[in-house]
Formats: structure tokens, sequence, C-alpha cells
């Protein structure tokens, strides 16, 4: 065990004698069938560290979800600090007194926010004035050691640096129940150690508070003052450690819990045995020689050297994001090394050699067969890529299901099976083909202790007895000391290389972590790093006297909390380049598309005739065609046939057949016919072109040539006046048309975008956890994208002005009033279809469909919106983009001015409050 | 012989997958029948309950007989309004057409005298404004022509001009936008579905798997072209046939073999492009947006919506270079005009040729895709 003992706070009090903190009973809790919380019932003592131990799906974190309100109650009852979580109001007093860090590093952090960013951003939330906030954040750099890091943006930070940013946004407003989901896994064993220093410390500043853990390190368990035992949704045990291991009569927390696990998971279960490599003339399979791999300015992999001999079990330990797996993938080939060189069985490595790859088997750090087919699909798919004889196949198929214990499981979809069982199907699959090694990434993270065993079993029967080589990478301590030789792995550099026994020895340290940590600490006072700063800084106390809490914000709304969100919103906005350049450069883009690109206007009209009768009337009519500016003549035809085919392959719009004797008829009374075939295909260029001929018709009955006596002209004069637009060029009815379109769609998109991301990224927990309300999480994330919008719309207006030269006639201040109301409207509607979806995906194409269809068919552009009945009149009438289009087209092309809008600005601004008002009721404060 | 085996099961693979992603699934269906039947009721290029009101200044007969020609379903019935409200109800496009008839028009009329009659049109409702106000004229017309024959015999014209529209004799608007709309669709959803296929790999993990076995870059393309491609051409296919000619009624004068082999070569394209999209994209989000920047220019220049030939030349030019715009004129010539293989396979030609330049791209930048993703 690390140092840890001599840190803690002074002597163990009995915790099942404290009240309880948190009390649970018969909670009940299932994710569609998969039951996660199966009637638990729990007394959590106060003032203790509890911890949760068990495998991943045992139902830890949806037990701390709930304790921090996150999640809601599906059946059962939950206390927390001394009231029904049930209740809205108790939840929205208590939550102030709560601190909850969900799983998974960071996950409740804005990768794109430096650190003070980060932290400054939950003070906000907590109502915390800016003199409360530069205090507290001081108070928390100085004693994480954050200091100099200030600056940083989370994303660049370790994993151990990153789990202290968490920390101090969980402590920025001192709570009395600090919740920890697994904060420690996948980071490196000095940072877990420094981890745990620093909850010890905060303890004893504070020596009420609660502290509930989930870790998956069962040795970091032992330390714990109090423990729940999970499986399977189920409470196994509670106790402090040491009565656990009296009842379960073991030595260790990782021995209890497979004691205390139902006999049918225990079954066959056995401590591991490894035996002895035989001594053979080492063979190097795998060697790596100055390994490096940059990736912009930071090096993942720094000069890594290793040798891995024939049916050697080599293991890479280290942190996430320690180069463990950049390592394995350069020696895969998959990516390209910078610098230095590797070989695999003697070859240098060449990502286009197909003959390599059949001796590799390779298993991903995340789970990466396909989850739609089953279990058999999956074997066969491999295997035949594989071409191995089908016979063969059949054979090794039948053989590997009955090794790894998959019979039962043949016709099940993968996705479908327990973690543990999927581990071993990738194994399957990836020695299908009887590879001579096998690189595996970080293969068990996630398993339970005995899924873990069993695969190690079947690892240690490739290596010794058909004699593959295995290169495997972990953060587990125990398993790494059941490799042959390991590698231990810091930021990009191997620390050292030797077997688990030379490693311990080496820096006459008790076990491999305990070596491990040694070499860690003598890496980075090798670079010099500040490791000793930090830990004087630990023993600053946070709790000196400082600004007082300023009067406590309104749970029901604060301007500081809104303004939180819309600040981290601009931020992060502001930092990514893609979202912005869609913003930016997508309208600008999609405005010259649609500008240029949708016309109504007929013009350019191609005819060719078939003139069999060439007489000075039939010449005549001809003369007055060509005199239309909508047409363009090509040469004449020269028989039916050709007339025919020119209307079929479409390089004609028009053909006029005049038939012989048409002159001479004519002149005779006999009611000639002139014959045009007009080509059909787009509905109303046809119409238009049966109007401009008969327009043509019209003048040629004028023509002196025919000598129609007067009387027989028209009767009336029919004047028709187009009105706004007196050229009928469809550019000015267009232009702001798009206008209207693009402030409809592209603000939607980005601002369901936003909603949805947090959902899918996790930061939504922090809608749940801490005071701010949904009208202040929604509002606040709607104002950058409002100000983004109609910085938009200022772009497109300068286009219309300047690229397609639309003068605007009538009030431009009224324009840009019903823009601003109008992208509040739509940013609500994004925000609308954001309430339902789940995924970014979804959110975009839902977006996109939703509004594309009622904004070109309803609300006016193409169809005027007198002219719709039913159901697109009633869709026209409750989508607001009917409302801003009169203002787009009467401002520009009518000139009009407030006096004759304001009618519609008014209906436009009655959806912004019923759209947010709409998300509000679909939002919900607590996930399912 | 492996590769092409390789090729087989890689694409059976992603058949399978297809058929087990019920989002997907259901975004095919919907696109292919109800979107279809949706855009077959589209009156966007007709001249469809236009809204009209009358200014009647002269009260008579003859003002009376020209408002009962306005019928539906071209017009709504004609509304009697104040001359002082014209500006007014037209600011607010309360009404396209406003026809005013002056005091003694009947009189006028009567005489000889040729008066006029004024129409006005909002000239902001393009389509409509453009062959409604050639509508209403005729009716005013004809209206002005029965009621004085009552009096008179109405004289011949000495010449008469017979226009007829081929391959689609109504104008129905519908036999072109649910053509058309198929047509859009497989744009969309070729460069979504193989788009997705490749970032769900790399989201999952198994872009790594695959590219770690003894399969080539090349090989894992074409699986996705071909699977995708296949999905898609069936769909349109049975969309064409069942929708559009069994429940619209629409009739096809041309060859629907040639349209479909004219389909999967624009489809290689289109998946093509997809893929080659995921390899710009890290994450689904990007694709989507990526996707928008690319597909819906490619579909509202294509011809499918509006005419190329009103497009600016240069942008015509462009657009000569987008598959989309020969896969628009070829269907139009194939399933409207009747065209035969003689008079397309030019454009055939031309999408094959760009459809294995976005292939060969989207190959070339396979392997960047796992670079990114660490």
């Amino acid at each position: 065990m690390t140092g840890i003992a001599t840190l803690e706070p002074a002597p163990r009090p009995d915790p099942t004698a404290r009240p309880a903190v948190a009390r649970l009973t018969h909670l009940s809790h299932h994710y569609k069938k998969a039951v996660a919380l199966d009637g638990v019932s729990l007394a959590i003592p106060a003032g203790i560290m509890a911890g949760f131990i068990g495998p991943d799906g045992a139902g830890k974190s949806s037990l701390l979800a709930v304790i921090a309100g996150a999640r809601r109650i599906e059946t059962g009852e939950v206390e927390v600090l001394g009231g029904d979580m049930r209740s809205e109001a108790h939840r929205s007093a208590v939550c102030t007194r709560i601190a909850y860090m969900p799983q998974g590093l960071g996950k409740n952090l804005y990768p794109d926010l430096s650190i003070r960013e980060n932290i400054e951003f939950f003070g906000r939330l907590f109502g915390q004035s800016a003199r409360e906030r530069d205090w507290r954040i001081a108070g928390l750099l100085r004693s994480t050691g954050l200091t100099p890091f200030a600056n940083r943006p989370a994303k660049k930070l370790s994993g151990g640096m990153r789990q202290k940013l968490g920390l101090c946004c969980s402590l920025i407003h001192d709570p009395e129940l600090l919740i920890l989901d697994e904060p420690t896994t996948g980071v490196d064993p000095l940072s877990r150690r420094h981890f745990w220093e620093l909850i010890a410390r905060m303890r004893n500043w504070q020596p009420g508070m609660s502290v509930l853990v989930a870790t998956a390190y069962m040795e970091e368990a032992a330390r714990f003052d109090w423990l729940v035992a999970m499986n399977d949704g189920q409470v196994l045990a509670t106790g402090t450690p040491t009565e656990i291991m009296e009842r379960t009569g073991t030595g260790s927390i990782e021995d209890a819990f497979i004691r205390l696990l139902p006999e049918r998971r225990r079954a066959g279960h056995k401590a591991i045995q490894i035996p002895p490599r035989p001594p053979r003339n080492g063979e190097a399979v795998a060697v790596a020689r100055e390994l490096t791999r940059t990736f912009g300015d930071f090096t993942a992999v720094d000069h890594v050297s290793f040798t891995i001999g024939r049916g050697e079990i080599f293991g890479f330990v280290g942190s996430n994001g320690c180069g463990k797996t950049t390592t394995m993938k350069m020696l895969t080939g998959l990516l390209p090394a910078s610098a230095g060189e590797a070989f695999l069985f003697g070859e240098p490595i060449d990502a286009e050699d197909i003959n390599l790859r059949r001796r590799v088997g390779y298993m991903s750090q995340s789970f990466s067969l396909y989850g739609e087919l089953t279990v058999m699909q999956n074997l066969d798919l491999h295997a035949r890529l594989f071409h191995i004889p089908r016979e063969k196949a059949a054979r090794r198929i039948a053989a590997l299901l009955d090794r790894f214990d998959l019979g039962a499981y043949v016709d099940a979809r993968a996705e479908s099976l327990p973690l543990g069982i999927r581990q071993r199907l990738s194994l399957a699959v990836a020695v299908v083909h009887e590879p001579d090694m096998l690189i595996l990434d970080e293969p068990t993270s996630g398993v339970d202790p005995i899924a873990r065993d069993r695969f190690w079993e079947i690892l240690i029967e490739l290596s010794r007895e058909q004699n593959v080589t295995i290169f495997v990478s972990t953060h587990f301590m125990n398993e790494a000391a059941r490799c042959d030789r390991v590698s231990l792995m810091d930021a990009g550099q191997v620390l050292i290389t030797g077997t688990p026994a030379q490693i311990v020895a080496s820096r006459g340290a008790t076990d491999l972590e305990d070596a491990f940590i040694r070499y860690l600490k003598e890496a980075e006072a090798a670079r010099g790093a500040a490791p000793k700063a930090a830990e004087e800084a630990f023993g600053a106390p946070m709790q000196t006297a400082g600004p007082a809490a300023g009067e406590e914000a309104s749970p029901i709304f604060s301007f500081r909390r809104l303004f939180a969100y819309s600040i981290r919103e601009a931020l992060e906005l502001r930092r990514d380049p893609i979202r912005l350049a869609f913003a930016v450069i997508g309208t600008t883009f999609l405005m010259l598309i649609f500008g240029f690109g949708i016309t109504t206007d007929v013009d350019n009209l191609s005819w060719r005739v078939l003139d069999r009768d060439n007489s000075p009337e039939s010449r005549a009519f001809l003369a007055e065609l060509r005199g239309s500016p909508y047409f363009t003549e090509k040469a004449p035809l020269k028989d039916a046939e050709e007339q025919r085919r020119a209307l079929k392959d479409g390089s004609v719009n028009a053909t006029i057949e005049i038939p012989p004797g048409f002159g001479r008829g004519l002149k005779a009374g006999r009611r000639p016919e002139i014959g045009a075939w007009v080509d059909g295909a787009m509905p109303f260029r046809a119409a238009t072109m049966r109007d401009y001929l008969t327009g043509v018709y019209q003048s040629y009955l004028r023509d002196p040539v025919l000598n129609i006596a007067p009387q027989e002209k028209r009767r009336a004069h029919v004047e028709v006046r187009f009105r706004y637009n007196q050229s009928f060029d469809s550019i000015y009815a267009q232009v702001p048309g798009t206008m209207a379109l693009e402030l409809a769609l592209i603000p939607a998109i980005l601002m369901a975008l936003a909603v949805v991301r947090e959902k899918e990224l996790g930061t939504i927990t922090n809608l749940y956890v801490t005071p701010v309300t949904r009208l202040e999480f929604l509002a606040g994330k709607q104002l950058p994208y409002i100000a983004l919008a109609f910085w938009n719309f200022l772009l497109m207006a300068l286009m219309a002005w300047l690229v397609f030269r639309v003068p605007m006639k009538g009030s431009f201040l009224m324009l840009a009033a019903g823009a601003l109301v109008f992208v509040s409207a739509t940013t609500g509607y994004g925000m609308f279809i954001s309430s339902f979806t789940r995924t970014q995906i979804a959110a975009l194409f839902g977006t996109a469909i939703l509004t594309v269809l009622p904004a070109t068919q309803f609300s006016g552009m193409m169809v005027p919106v007198s002219s719709l009945r039913g159901f697109p009149a009633f869709m026209g009438h409750i989508f607001p983009m009917t409302y801003f289009v009169p203002i787009c087209v009467g401002t520009y092309t009518k000139g009009l001015g407030f006096a004759d809008l304001i009618g519609r600005l008014g209906w436009l601004s009655l959806f912004v409050p019923a759209l947010l008002l709409l998300s509000l009721l679909f939002l919900r404060k607590q996930e399912r | 012989m492996q590769a092409l085996s390789n090729i087989y099961w890689l694409g059976v693979k992603e058949l399978r997958s297809f058929l087990r992603d019920y989002v997907l699934l259901g975004l095919v269906f919907y696109a292919f029948s109800l979107a279809v039947t949706a855009q077959s009721q589209s009156v966007s290029q007709e001249v469809r309950n236009a809204s009209i009101a009358i200014v009647d200044e002269d009260r008579s007969a003859l003002s009376r007989q020209i408002a009962s020609g306005f019928l539906p379903p071209y017009f709504n019935k004609p509304q009697y309004i104040e001359e002082r409200d014209i500006d007014r109800l037209m600011n607010l496009g309360r009404f396209t057409f406003v026809i005013d008839i002056p005091p003694y028009f009947e009189r006028d009329v009567r005489a000889g005298r040729t008066p006029t009659l004024q129409l006005l049109v909002d000239a902001t409702a393009m389509v409509q404004a453009g062959l409604g106000s050639g509508y209403a004229s005729q009716i005013v017309n004809d209206e002005i022509d029965r009621f004085i024959s009552r009096s008179e015999p109405v004289p011949k014209l000495p010449v008469n001009l017979a226009i007829r529209v081929a391959f689609n004799p109504n104008v129905t608007t519908g036999w072109f936008t649910s053509v058309m709309g198929i047509i859009n669709n497989i744009t969309m959803l070729a460069i979504i579905l193989a788009g997705a296929a490749v970032v769900r790999e790399r989201e999952h993990g198994t872009m790594d798997h695959l590219l770690v076995m003894p399969l080539t870059p090349f090989e894992i393309a074409l699986a996705k072209v071909w699977a995708n491609g296949l999905i898609i051409a069936v769909a349109a296919g049975l969309s064409l046939e069942f929708v559009v000619q069994g429940l619209l009624r629409i009739p096809i004068n041309g060859s629907v073999p040639l349209f479909m082999l004219g389909v999967c070569l624009y489809l290689f394209f289109a998946t093509s492009i997809g893929i080659f999209l995921a390899t710009v994209a890290r994450t689904m989000p990007q694709l989507g947006l990526l996707y928008m920047l690319v597909a819906m220019p490619m579909n509202i220049l294509s011809g499918s919506n509006t005419p190329l030939d009103s497009q600016p030349a240069w942008l015509r030019t462009v657009m000569q270079v987008s598959p989309s715009t020969h896969f628009v004129s070829f269907a139009q010539a194939i399933l409207y005009r009747g065209a035969g293989f003689y008079e397309v396979w030019p454009r055939f030609l031309a999408v094959a040729l760009i459809a294995s330049l976005f292939l060969a791209l989207a190959v070339l930048r396979f392997r960047r895709v796992t670079e990114q993703a660490t």
C-alpha cells in the first residue's frame, strides 16, 4: 500500500454510531430492461469517507447520481441531508450543500475553457460575487498546486491535473456532502496518491464533511472509513474494511469482494497461477527503437525503446494519456511514427504490408466489434476477412467458442452482452486467425475481478502453451505484476523496463505500485516540475478569513447564474473553429448559392423552328418571336423527326411548326394554325413559356401583314401593373426571402446543437446538481446565439446591398428590429427541438428537416400564405418565419416602415416567450 | 479474388448493420414514401387559390360577370374592397391580385372605346404573380367577350396558335416535384448513409480494427459504396414503382431500367463523396454541418428545383462539375422525355468519371481517419 495511512484524519470514529447523511429505502432503478439498482436500502453515516466498490454496471454510479439529485428516483425513498430528494424544493435547497463529480475524468468540465474559467463558471453558478470568487479560486488553486497552470485549457491537462480541477470546481461552494464517482480511474499512482492526500487535508479543515467515493481500485478501498460492496444493483455487504475482511476471512478487499459474490459467479474461480516462462533463446518478435510520435507541439510518445521476445507477456503500465495507446498504434501501423523505428518479426513496420497484418491480432481500448452483429456473425466475418478455408474456419470457431465459454451466446448480438463476455469475444476475434502476436490495449478496464482473472487465464495459456507473444497495456498494478516484463510509462517516456520483481527490488519498494510512485517522483524531479511547491501548498489551510459570502442569491432567478452560462457559451463558441466557421462562412456561402441559384425567372429559352411555308406571313411571326427578350433561336429544324428528337434530348425548350400553305390559307380566311411544343419537364417554366408565346401571338395579331380590322381587336385593355418590383426580377423577392430562410435555419441548428452537446458530453449534469434553474440555463445559452445570429443578419444585409445590389426601399431600423426578434424566436425553435432530442446528429437533422419544410413551403417564400389552405395554412401560422418574411420583403421591396409592419412584429414577438416556455416544459432538471 | 471476397463480406456486414439501425431505416422509408407523397402535393409551380380582390367602381352587369369568372382552384372567390384600402392590403400581402374596374366601364366597352382596366399584381410573389397575371388577363378578356357576344357575334381571329405542353400536358406540379423529390433524396441519403457508416466505425473504434486486418482502404471504401448504394437504389426503385406510378398515378414515359442504371452510377458518386466527407469530419455533428454546406448547394443548384438556364453563366459552368446536375438532367430526359441511352450516355460518362475521382480521394485520405482519432 502507499504511504497514505500517515495522512489520514486522526482516530477513526465508529461510523455506524453517526447519524446518516443519506438514507435509502428500497431504491430501484432501471435503464430500459437492465436493472441498475435493485431494491437498495442503506443508511450512509455522516462525516466519514464512505467507499462504494464493485465492477462496472454494479449500480455505483446510479446510486451516487440519485443521492446527488442528478437522477430521478424511480421507486423507493431517498433522504439526503435531512429531506426527501423527491421534493424539488428540498433538492433546490440542498444543492448548494452538495458537490458531485460525475464519472469520467472531468466529464462535467468544459475542455475549451481554462482552469480559471472553469472554476469561475462554477463560482457564478453558486451566485458568488467577483471578489468572493477570486478569493476562493486563489485558495483552491494554491492548495491543489494548479496556480501556475491557471490559464491552461482543461483539454490540455493530464489526468491527474484534470481530476484536481474537478475537485476545485466541486469545492468552490464549501459543500457538506462531497460525492466523487470514480475520481481516480485511469490516473497514475502518484497523482492518485496526491489526490487522496488532498482529500484527507480537506477533511481535516472541514471535519463535518461527508465524502462518498466510488472506486474501481480495490486497494484504495482499504483506506476508506466505511465500505459498501455492490454487485448487479444489490448491496453485498457494508462495514469498515477490517470488518469486511474479517467477516470473509480474507486478507485483502479484492479477495473479500470475490468471496462476497454469489456462488454461481464464483464457480470455477481460482487464484491465478502463472507457470514460469521456459527459457528460450530470446528471439525478438517486436522491437522499438527511439520511437517518437508528436501531434502538433505535443509529444505523445518520446523516444520509447523496447524488445519483446517470443512467447513473452510484455506489459505497458501508466495513466490515461501517457502514450500507451499511441505506441501500440504505431506498432500496428495505424499511426506512422514521427521518428525512430519499429520492427515486427524482424521486418520494419509498413502500413501497406498486408502479410504482416495476418500475423498480428489487435484489441483496441474501447470495445470494437460490431455490436449489431451476433457473436457468430462477428467471428465468421473475421474468419472470412482472413480467408481461412471454410472447413478450417468452422473448426476454429467451434474451438474458440468452447475455449472462451461463448457457446451460450452464439446468436446473441454483441452489444447485448455483459462487458466481461464482450471482452472475451473481442479476444476470440483477435485470435481467430491464430496470430503469432497479440496487441491488447487495456483489455480489462471496467471488467469485474472474476472476469478479469478468467481473461488472464486465457492470456497465460496462449503465451505458455501456444507461444503467442502478448503485448498488453493496463493501469491495474496487480495485472502488471502478472506480466513477464513491464515498462512503466509516464508522459510519453518509459521510466524503467524489467521483470516486476526486478523493478520492485531496484527501488527497495514494498510492491510494484510503490516502486512506480518512486520512479514517477524521480521523473518529476528530473523534469524540474514543482511537486515540492505543491506539497508545501497543501499545508495552507483554505478557510482563512475572506470576503463574507454575499447575500443569498434568489433560488428562483439570478442574472449572475444566467450570465455564467452566456459567458461560458460565448467563450466556447469563440474557441470552436468548426461551429464558428459554419455560422459565418455557412451563412455567406449559402446566401450566395441561394441568391444566385434559386431563381424563378424564366429566360434564356431556346427554340427551333420547322418552317414549311416560308411566306411573308410566317416570317412575320418568327420575326415577332425573335424580338422577344426571353427567347434565343437555335438552328432551324429540317424535318418532323428532328423536331421530335430536339425536345426529347432536352437541347431546346420549344419548337415551332408552321404548316405548308400557311400564308395562302391565312389570306383565304381558312384560319391556319401555328403549332408550338414546349418542354413540360419543369411545370412553371412550361406555363410561363406558354404565356410568353401567347404574348408573342397577341402582338403578331397587330402586325400589318395580317391586316386585321380594328373592330376585331380586343374590346378592353387590361393594364397589368407589377407593384413593388416593376422589372419582375426574382432577385428582389429571392434575396430577402433567403435572408429569412437562413436566419430561420442556421441559428436554430446551432442552438439545438449547443443544448444537446451538453447532454451528449455530460456537462448537463451541472444543470442537475447546481442551483442554476432551467430558465437561466436556456436563456443564458440563448443570448450568445442571438448575438451571433444578429451579426449574421448584418453580414447578409451587407451582401444584399453590395453583392446582390438589392436596394433597401423601406426602413432598415424596422428590418433590424424584426431580425432581432426573429432570431430570438428561431434560436428558441432550436432550443425547443433540442429539448426532445438526445444526440447531436439527431438534433442537427431534426432541426434541418423541421425547419426547411415549413420555411420553404408554408411561410410565404414560394407560395403566398394567403393561398394556403388546411394543414399547410396551419403550419404557416405557427411558424415564426411567416411573420418575418413580410417584414423582410416589406422593408426591402415594398418600401414599408414601422407603421405598416408593427402588427407583424407584435405577432412575431409572441413566439419568443412561447418557445422558451415550451422548452422549459420539456427540459428536465433531473436525469431519468 | 481475395479482394472481391473481402468487398463482398464487408458489404454484407454493412447491410446487416443497416438493417439493425432503425433510425436510418426509418429515415430511408420516410424519405422515399411520405416525403415523396408530400412533395407531390406541392402547388408551388402553379397558380392555386390565388387571393384576388376587386375594386368595383362601375357596379355594372359586366363588372359582376368579370368577378364571376374567377373560380377555384386557380383563384379564391374575389373579395370586394374599397380603392383606399388597396395599398394597405397589398402591403400586408393579403391579396396577390387586385382588379380595379373604372367607372362607366361597361358603357365604354359597349361604345367600343376600349377602356382600360387595371390589374395590380404583388410582384414579390414571383411564380404566382408571373403566371397568375396572364391567367387573370385572359379571364377578364374572356368574360368581356362572353358578355358582349350575348348581343354581338364574336369576331373570329384569322390565325390560331396551338400551344401543346409536351410530357406534362396539364402542367401539374406534382409530376415534377415527386420525381425530383426522389432525386434529391437519393443525394441526401447516399451522402448521409455512407458518411455515417464511416464515422460510426471510427467512433466505435472498429475502423482501427479493419485497418489492422489484411484489408486495403480501397476494399473497405468500395464495400461501403456497394452496400449503401444498393440500399438506396432499391428504395428509389420501389418508390418510383409503387409510390410515384402506383399510389400517385403519375405516368413515367421513359425507360425505368435505363434510369436505374443512371441511379447506380450516380450512387457510386454520392456514396464516394459521403465517404470522402467522413474522412474530413471528425464527428457526426461535423459531418452533418459539412453535409449541409455540400449537399444543399448540390441539390438546389442541380436544376431539380429551379431552372438551370436562368442561373448566371458562371454558376452554370461551375455546376457542370457537379454530378448532381448531370443526374437531374438525364433523369428528366429519361423519365419525362423518354430519352434513350444514345441521348444520355455523355452524362453517364461524366458522372462515372467524377465519381472515380472522389473515390480515389476518399481512399487516399482513409488512413488519416485513424490518425485524427488520437
